[in-house]
């Protein structure tokens, strides 16, 4: 017999349930996220790109309710746009990632999302901003999402400055391996992007090659 | 009446003005049982093939237990080129669709293009997220443009996936299995309407809010094909559609007549102009 309200999951509002990393090395940054969409206990969607372009060399990563982060992404790269028009060339991260404060901070009671801003410009090289709840802070690396939790403890202990790309590639695709495999709400393929002078540069792991660790 | 007033957009920002509104609607039910609007209880899929877009839905409308419609038009149109298959709340994804084939077609004639399924999908997203999930519409958009064959669904908040293959509605997971295990890249046409028939049958069979007849709506450059239905229930009912007895169907058992006495009270004429 079907229930008056039918599916909970028509309903429920659809999260992002996710892992994000943002971290910076010496000349760029790498950001990574897991691919899973789900509303309650229904995936969604499980390969969507979480790493969304505000600018040709800044990117945010999304997570939270899926609505809002898509929202706020499109409304700060149209501002983005019209911004960089207006100073007549690259805008700085610092700006995206002010941008996206504003957005959460005037509307931190309605909203539910958390992005975090990493890109590359001239003047500070590479940078990771987190904009939780409406706070700005510059770190040297940021973590997010429902996935977050289980890897803080990872991220701390590997964590070392002075990275290359390739070993900062290494350390995000360990790190989303690792919550990917604990959360319920992460999963699926991980995707990676760099922001170097030279360009930006996305990647798709698929999940059979992801590293493995102590899986039994 | 200006109809080019329906394209105007919207004062920037977010916009909550219809949260109070909903809160004044729950106050006059008096903490009681607010009405639940109907769900279409449905199986919709979608897949990407070669030459452009099939979508499929089953026919059923149920209202609670009871099949309210058995020959429901689940895919709906929007451009020549854009089709909608809707999931939910059935007046919401009516309503949504028919304000969003109107705007389209108004675009389509101010500027003499063909519109571009991605425009259909912001004007989708735009709305939804400013009605904050207030509108129950699990939409489905499948068309070809000239940027090439496109599959997007937008869910009643308001976020957008784009994906080769998907399924929606309460028969949902039954027919992505189906999808998730048939569907390759480039399919032919034949191979892709029959990946989404055994899909939304395989909804059908499992679940109750989905039955009735398939429909398939084929979407390619050259046109549309709008097939209803693709296949029809097995499950025939054999009704009568005449209700008429031949008089001695009922026995009479007694007969007593009661003569009604009527006076005339009144008479009056009026004469009907026939000319």
């Amino acid at each position: 017999m079907l229930e008056e309200t039918g599916p909970e999951w028509l309903s429920e509002e659809v999260k992002t349930g996710t892992t994000i990393i943002a971290i910076e090395f010496n000349g760029g940054v790498v950001l990574g996220s897991d691919s899973r969409v789900s509303a309650g206990s229904s995936v969604v969607n499980r390969v969507m790109n979480k790493l969304s372009p505000l600018h040709d060399k800044i990117y945010c990563a999304l997570s939270g309710s899926a609505a809002d982060a898509q929202t706020i992404a499109e409304m700060v790269n149209y501002q983005l746009d019209v911004h960089s028009l207006e100073i007549d060339e690259d805008p700085q991260v610092r700006s995206a990632a002010t941008l996206v404060r504003n957005i959460s901070y005037k509307y931190k009671e309605e909203l539910s999302a958390h992005l975090i801003v990493a890109g590359w410009d001239r003047k500070d090289k590479g940078q990771v901003f987190a904009t939780l709840n409406g706070l700005l802070t510059r770190q040297p690396f940021a973590v997010g999402g429902s996935g977050s939790s289980y890897v803080y403890g990872f991220v701390d202990a590997e964590y070392r400055k002075g990275m290359n790309k390739e070993e900062c590639q290494q350390f995000v695709v360990n790190t989303l391996s690792l919550a990917m495999n604990r959360d319920g709400s992460s999963g699926g393929v991980a995707y990676i992007v760099s922001i170097d002078e030279h360009g930006t540069e996305e990647k798709v792991i698929l999940g059979n090659d992801l590293p493995t660790f102590f899986d039994q | 009446m200006a109809l080019s007033n329906v394209f105007e957009t919207p004062a920037a920002g977010f916009n909550f003005d219809n949260t109070s509104r909903n809160a004044a609607l729950e106050g006059l039910f008096d903490g009681g049982q607010t009405p639940k609007p109907m769900k279409t209880g449905t199986t919709i899929a979608g897949v990407v093939f070669k030459d452009g877009v099939v979508l499929g839905a089953d026919t059923r409308a149920t209202s609670s237990e009871v099949v309210a419609d058995k020959m429901c038009a689940k895919i709906h149109y929007i451009a020549p080129n854009i089709y909608c298959c809707g999931a939910g709340t059935a007046a919401d994804t009516e309503k949504t669709t028919d304000i969003l084939s109107s705007n389209l077609t108004i675009f389509s004639l101010n500027s003499g293009r063909n519109p571009r399924v991605i425009m259909a999908v912001s004007i989708l997203q735009d709305m939804l997220y400013r009605y904050r999930g207030q509108i129950g519409a699990n939409l489905i958009l499948g068309g070809v443009d000239c940027t090439g064959n496109h599959l997007y669904t937008v869910g009643p908040y308001g976020s957008v996936n784009k994906v080769p293959y998907l399924s929606m509605g309460s028969g949902d997971l039954a027919a992505l299995g189906i999808l998730e295990d048939g569907f390759k890249h480039d399919m032919e046409l034949e191979e892709a309407k029959e990946l989404v028939r055994l899909a939304i049958h395989a909804g059908i069979m499992s679940d109750l809010g989905s039955g009735n007849n398939i429909d398939i709506c084929v979407i390619t450059r050259q046109g549309v094909d709008y097939i209803r239905p693709y296949q029809v229930s097995e499950y025939k009912d054999n009704r009568k559609t005449k209700y008429k007895y031949r008089p001695g169907t009922t026995p009479v058992l007694t007969e007593k007549v009661v003569r009604l006495k009527l006076e005339v009270v009144q008479e009056s004429m009026q004469r009907m102009d026939t000319a």
